[in-house]
């Protein structure tokens, strides 16, 4: 204690004397990242709240106060798109963990050919998504795709099954394609999680005749909830946003199935050319997106509290 | 390690349940391999078939003169993603530094600004970056797929070197202050040599990403064919009344090579690098 008084009594002066220097050598350093980020990013996000209060078109545009807001919320189409994406993104971010939490624990075991495996399961991460889905498309085809033709053969289906032509097979399709591109991910961090947890954990319990159930239930799981619950907001956050596999697979369709609030704001302002009305879906989704991380945020960081994480 | 011990039983059992995840992971891949591999008229054989006699590699000499263009989606993606790693990090590598080193107003709230550039994607602010473009000129040429590209990847690439120039001790470069080195020759000269392996995660994983990304931007700011990347340029093909399976599927697995190649030479790094905020010192 009466050294770190020493101590800071000692470097106190020539601190402040380079304080200023410091921030503005920082500013320096991040000026030009954040300058990139306010022109790509933060002014068209400004631009993007104006435009939802305008009739932006190819032609050109006017005020119209609240009118594409009152016609968005006035129908109820918007409400049905809205539930359809949180139900989009609830069902695939628990499966995302649960399927990523198996494979971590599966990982994690320790058997012999367990590094290539940790190899083996990143390739969908680390494709671009658009080039994974030309897979997905043929295994989906109905007349000639692995899934309708095996099925087939095995006798589950009579005939060819076209899994994108229906609007629920088309949204459970596009489901597990999306928990498919995140599950590496997630894998890769609750494998990382779970190497981080203390062996004398598990040995004490070991000892005290904790059989693994009980040692996964009662040691693992809550030494890397922070990683979990952190984890599940990422997801989210991705998911919500997931753009690309409902665009190549069915672009919304059919019949508005698989239509979540990034497929219909991008049909509307570039697929109909409605900048207007395209813009004021694109707020209400960061809206929903700003509230949404808000209140997560906060369970998280009673969750790190609860299990006494800085 | 006794408590790590398994029955036979249980061994088993986990490769039995490793095989089944591995199957879901690699089911694509297996397919588009075994497509890539098969002659049309089996691809189109009823019942299904698995394996037929006649497969071979001729889908992959036959897609260069079927798709014209693959090469140079290739090529393109493979530009797009090292032009947009090389922006990237001349943004990221000074700002990381500032936040992993440097005491300065508006920290904390500065750098949850960058971060929370993670919670829009391109597609929420295209309408408005489609003016941008077109208002700088840069509609149809590799820009206009290259700087959003960047800016979507430097809070992360920010987010991930921090943590790693974190780990640098600091005692060297007060070393080098005190010897009268300035600022910037301390971080060129010192911090930048010893920070090399977290350069090598970060560049990686902004170049995964660069390449992963050039779907959205490809098809809503470029129409020129010959800039294409390969994400965009191939599924342009779906929609065809004839799409040739084979080829399809070979071009789409020649495409990643690079990528791939990438992620092999240097996945011991990555891995340990991605998850290294994960785990607790």
């Amino acid at each position: 204690m009466v050294e770190a008084i020493q101590t800071d009594a000692l470097v106190q002066p020539k601190m402040a004397r380079r304080g200023l220097t410091e921030a503005m050598f920082a500013w320096a350093l991040i000026g030009p990242a954040m300058l990139f980020i306010a022109v790509i990013v933060a002014w068209p996000l400004l631009e993007t709240i104006r435009l939802s209060f305008t009739n932006a078109d190819m032609g050109g545009e006017s005020w119209v106060g609240l009118a594409n807001y009152e016609k968005l919320m006035g129908g109820p189409k918007f409400y049905s798109i809205i539930g359809r994406t949180f139900f989009w993104m609830v069902l695939s971010v628990s499966l995302k963990l649960v399927v990523g939490l198996i494979g971590a624990t599966l990982l994690s075991a320790a058997v012999p050919g367990r590094a290539l495996f940790r190899m083996m399961i990143m390739p969908p991460w680390v494709i671009p998504i658009a080039i994974g889905c030309i897979g997905w498309l043929w295994l989906y085809n109905g007349q000639f795709g692995f899934l309708s033709g095996m099925s087939q053969r095995v006798g589950i289906l009579d005939g060819p099954f076209e899994f994108l032509a229906y609007k629920n097979s088309a949204f459970y399709s596009a489901i597990v394609t999306d928990v498919w591109v995140g599950t590496p991910i997630v894998s890769l961090f609750f494998l990382a999680a779970m190497q981080g947890v203390s062996r004398d954990l598990y040995e004490a319990a070991w000892v005290d005749g904790a059989g693994r159930w009980y040692r996964f239930r009662r040691i693992t799981i809550p030494q890397i909830m922070p990683v979990i619950v952190s984890m599940a907001l990422l997801s989210a956050i991705w998911t919500f946003n997931s753009f690309e596999i409902i665009w190549i697979f069915t672009q919304g369709g059919p019949r508005g199935g698989t239509t979540t609030m990034i497929i219909d704001t991008y049909k509307t302002a570039i697929g109909n050319f409605k900048f207007g009305e395209g813009a004021a879906r694109a707020v209400a989704i960061v809206v929903i997106l700003g509230v949404f991380s808000l209140i997560y945020l906060q369970v998280l960081n009673r969750v790190n509290k609860f299990y006494g994480v800085k | 390690m006794l408590m790590d011990r398994y029955t036979l039983l249980q061994k088993i059992g986990i490769y039995a349940a490793i095989a089944l995840f591995m199957t879901f992971i690699l089911l694509p891949f297996l397919e588009m391999f075994r497509t890539s591999l098969s002659p049309m008229g089996h691809l189109f054989h009823q019942p299904y078939e698995l394996w037929n006699k006649e497969m071979s590699f001729k889908a992959y000499s036959d897609m260069w003169a079927k798709v014209p263009l693959l090469g140079r989606f290739i090529w393109n993606s493979i530009y797009i993603a090292t032009v947009v790693t090389a922006i990237t990090m001349v943004f990221v590598i000074p700002a990381a530094y500032a936040y992993a080193r440097l005491e300065f107003p508006f920290k904390a709230l500065s750098l949850g600004v960058f971060l929370s550039v993670n919670m829009f994607t391109g597609a929420v602010l295209l309408i408005p970056l489609y003016r941008v473009m077109r208002t700088m000129n840069l509609l149809n040429s590799y820009w206009a797929m290259i700087v959003p590209g960047a800016a979507f990847l430097i809070p992360t690439g920010i987010w991930l070197l921090r943590g790693y120039l974190e780990k640098i001790p600091k005692e060297l470069e007060e070393a080098a202050y005190v010897d009268g080195a300035s600022r910037l020759y301390t971080l060129r000269r010192v911090v930048l040599p010893l920070a090399v392996p977290g350069l090598i995660v970060v560049g990686v994983s902004v170049y995964i990403g660069a390449y992963a990304q050039q779907y959205l931007f490809a098809i809503t700011f470029n129409q020129k064919a010959e800039l294409q990347p390969l994400p965009a340029g191939l599924n342009q093909f779906i929609g065809y009344q004839t799409v040739e399976w084979n080829q399809m599927m070979a071009a789409a697995l020649t495409g990643v090579l690079p990528v791939m190649l990438v992620f092999l030479f240097l996945q011991k790094y990555l891995v340990a690098g991605l998850t290294a905020g994960a785990v607790k010192e």
